[in-house]
């Protein structure tokens, strides 16, 4: 009997119980949905940070304040900042690795212009923080080294800022008060957009570190040469690991550490953090993946359950087949190809469903989701094994009926 | 030649302390072109040689010849191959696939016999014509009529060309007039060359066959020829009758 026959068989078997053949499917919609969906989710929040780390550069080095030691006690990290300007300066001229190295004093306060504020973060730093960050200047232009030696009053808007003070007007040339000091804004910042934390990274003004810590943000900052962090770039092909090595041998260096001292900072690979969290969340959604596919086991059941039933219902049908010719392997495949078919039309209803809930769920959560062909390609062999699997018992069960006890069979 | 042979057949069913000898020692030989009545009261032993004879069962000992070939050396798809070709087999309860058109009912033999989509359809067609059915190819079981039925069924039976028909009690669940359709259609595959094995209890049905052979406890305890009665004539006869007196 050739196989077409025995699918045209099989499709028959399962058109005359159309309401069951849907309700067995069922199990395996469900599964095969929600693998799908949580696959999609999963692989969604990958890559989202991939962009991240595209975004942020796979280079980006920040050089962090850490354990402050004060007679011997030691103080929690970031309580006192350990780092200065001129260990910014000494990485970007020493380590040959860095391509630039920014020092960053923060504080925020209110930013005005006319009737409008806005309340944001201040950031003080030096021009080579744009090429650190590889942030454009979409208008006007960024800093030049003369404002950081005058202390010039000006400003550069992150376009969160830009937007609230000056909606779509170009804010360039215009003049704001920043904590109440007038600042000429001489450039307007690219988009950023959100971080991996969800903080908007345009809502922010920079202006030079000297005119923060002259007249900006004042206090104690005034007369330390410390600052928050320094940001930087490694060369593109420099080894990372040795680079950050050499960061790290010059500022413990420079902050005469001794031999068995801990580092009083931190060096922080921003493509580490990121890359340990793209890994969380990809393991959160193959559990939850994993978790979905046993309900397609349970679906599986329910196939072979319901084959089972069939197969009982129909021994005399069977015990006629054989009558008129049909052999052990002819039944076999039979209800094999029935079990398989309710298998694959049930994985293939699933992937629809579940490629809708993945789309639903980018639309409405607002998380991304991507439906990958690997899911697609995996679900339908997944379903089909399951088909095979649970359907070779009842399948076998039929096949080895004698031919006159199923005739026979009231 | 001898179609059917069958040496000492013996069938003991153990139904716990106790042994059902359903069959106790049956030796018959039918030639090819027969027509065969087969009698007896009930649970004689009947069905059970007739499953013998059709392949559908083994015998618990004695031997087995069908058109020469001794068939207690075949396996399980040698046997399945043997009915598919050369028996075609008539139920008390038609047996027809519920839900599915008489043509694919037809089919169902050929099927397994590998023969393509084209030709099935033409050869059920062929076979539904000739037992005077070819416009309700595509009705279902429940549409029919018990006698339509059975004739699908023998259309079923006769469509990969068998040396052989078994019809258990083909009668059995048909009003008078339309077991006289049957068995002139019988008949009439027995005038083709067809060896026809019929199981019946009733006399009458028995009169069209050419022999009749009795059975009681499991053993042939008559065989004798018989000159048929003519099925279509008796049909005939009786529609006639039917028309001639007012209702
Ligand atoms: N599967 C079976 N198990 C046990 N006993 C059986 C079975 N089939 C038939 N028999 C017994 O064998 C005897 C012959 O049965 P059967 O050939 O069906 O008789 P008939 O067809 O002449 O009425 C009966 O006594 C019946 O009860
Ligand atoms: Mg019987």
């Amino acid at each position: 009997m050739s196989f077409l026959a025995t699918l045209r068989v099989a499709l028959a078997a399962l058109r005359v119980n159309k309401l069951r053949s849907a309700l067995t499917m069922l199990g395996i919609i469900i599964g095969v949905g929600a693998v799908i969906t949580m696959v999609a989710v999963g692989a969604g929040a990958q890559a989202r940070v991939e962009d991240q780390i595209k975004s942020l550069g796979s280079n980006l080095i920040i050089v962090l304040s850490g354990n402050f030691t004060l007679g011997g006690a030691r103080m929690g990290s970031g309580t006192q900042l350990t780092i200065t300007e001129d260990d910014a300066y000494a990485l970007q001229r020493e380590v040959a690795g860095v391509q630039a190295a920014a020092p960053a004093l923060r504080g925020s306060g209110q930013v005005v212009f006319g009737n409008s504020n806005w309340a944001t973060q201040i950031q003080g730093t030096t021009p080579e923080f744009l090429e650190a960050r590889q942030w454009e200047v979409v208008s006007g232009k960024g800093f030049d080294p003369s404002h950081v030696d005058a202390a010039a009053k000006v400003v550069l808007l992150g376009q969160t800022v830009a937007k609230s003070l000056f909606g779509e007007a170009d804010p360039v040339g215009e003049t704001v008060r920043i904590r109440r000091v007038p600042h000429v804004v001489i450039g307007l910042l690219d988009r950023k957009g959100q971080s991996m934390i969800g903080q908007d990274q345009d809502d922010l003004v920079l202006i030079p570190i000297t005119t923060a810590r002259k007249r900006v943000l004042g206090g104690q900052q005034v007369k330390s040469r410390n600052v928050n962090s320094i940001t930087v770039r490694a060369r593109d092909g420099a080894d990372m690991l040795q680079t950050e090595q050499e960061m790290r041998d010059l500022l413990r260096q420079r902050h005469k550490l001794s031999a068995n001292q801990e580092d009083d900072f931190f060096l922080r690979n921003l493509s580490e953090v990121l890359a340990a969290q793209e890994a969380s969340s990809k393991v959160l959604a193959y559990l939850l993946a994993a978790i979905a596919s046993v309900s397609l086991v349970v679906g599986g059941i329910g196939i072979m359950n319901i084959m089972l039933v069939s197969v009982t219902e129909r021994t005399r049908e069977i015990g006629l087949r054989m009558a008129v010719g049909a052999r052990g392997r002819d039944i076999l495949t039979q209800f094999l190809v029935e079990a398989v078919t309710l298998a694959l039309i049930g994985g293939f209803v699933g992937i629809v469903i579940g490629g809708a809930a993945a789309v639903a769920v980018g639309h409405f959560a607002g998380w991304r989701t991507e439906v990958s062909v690997a899911s697609v390609l995996l679900a339908v062999g997944f379903s089909g094994a399951i088909g095979v699997f649970f359907g070779f018992y009842p399948a076998r069960k039929a096949a080895r009926l004698a031919p006159i006890e199923a005739l026979r069979h009231e | 030649m001898a179609l059917i042979e069958t040496q000492d057949l013996a069938k003991v069913y153990h139904l716990g302390e106790t042994d059902v000898h359903a069959l106790a020692g049956v030796s018959v030989a039918i030639d090819d072109g027969e027509f065969v009545a087969v009698m007896g009261p009930s649970g004689s032993g009947k069905s059970t040689f007739m499953n013998v004879v059709g392949c559908l069962d083994v015998p618990t000992s004695g031997a087995y010849r069908f058109a020469g070939e001794d068939v207690a050396g075949l396996s399980a798809d040698a046997l399945a191959g043997l009915r598919n070709r050369s028996i075609g087999f008539v139920f008390q309860q038609f047996n027809l696939l519920p839900r599915t058109s008489a043509a694919a009912n037809v089919e169902l033999p050929l099927l397994y016999g590998g023969v393509p989509a084209h030709e099935r359809r033409e050869r059920a067609l062929a076979k539904l014509a000739q037992v005077g059915l070819a416009e309700r190819a595509g009705h279902h079981p429940a549409q029919l009529s018990g006698g339509q039925q059975q004739r699908v069924a023998i259309a079923r039976a006769l469509v990969n060309d068998p040396k052989l028909i078994l019809a258990d009690e083909p009668t059995g669940a048909l009003d008078s007039a339309t077991s006289l359709e049957v068995m002139a259609l019988l008949q009439e595959l027995n005038r083709s060359g067809i060896t026809i094995v019929v199981v019946t209890h009733e006399p009458d049905i028995a009169a069209f066959a050419s022999r009749l052979i009795a059975f009681r406890d499991g053993r042939i305890v008559s065989d004798t020829r018989n000159a048929p009665a003519d099925a279509a004539a008796a049909l005939a006869r009786r529609r006639a009758e039917a028309a001639g007196v007012p209702a």
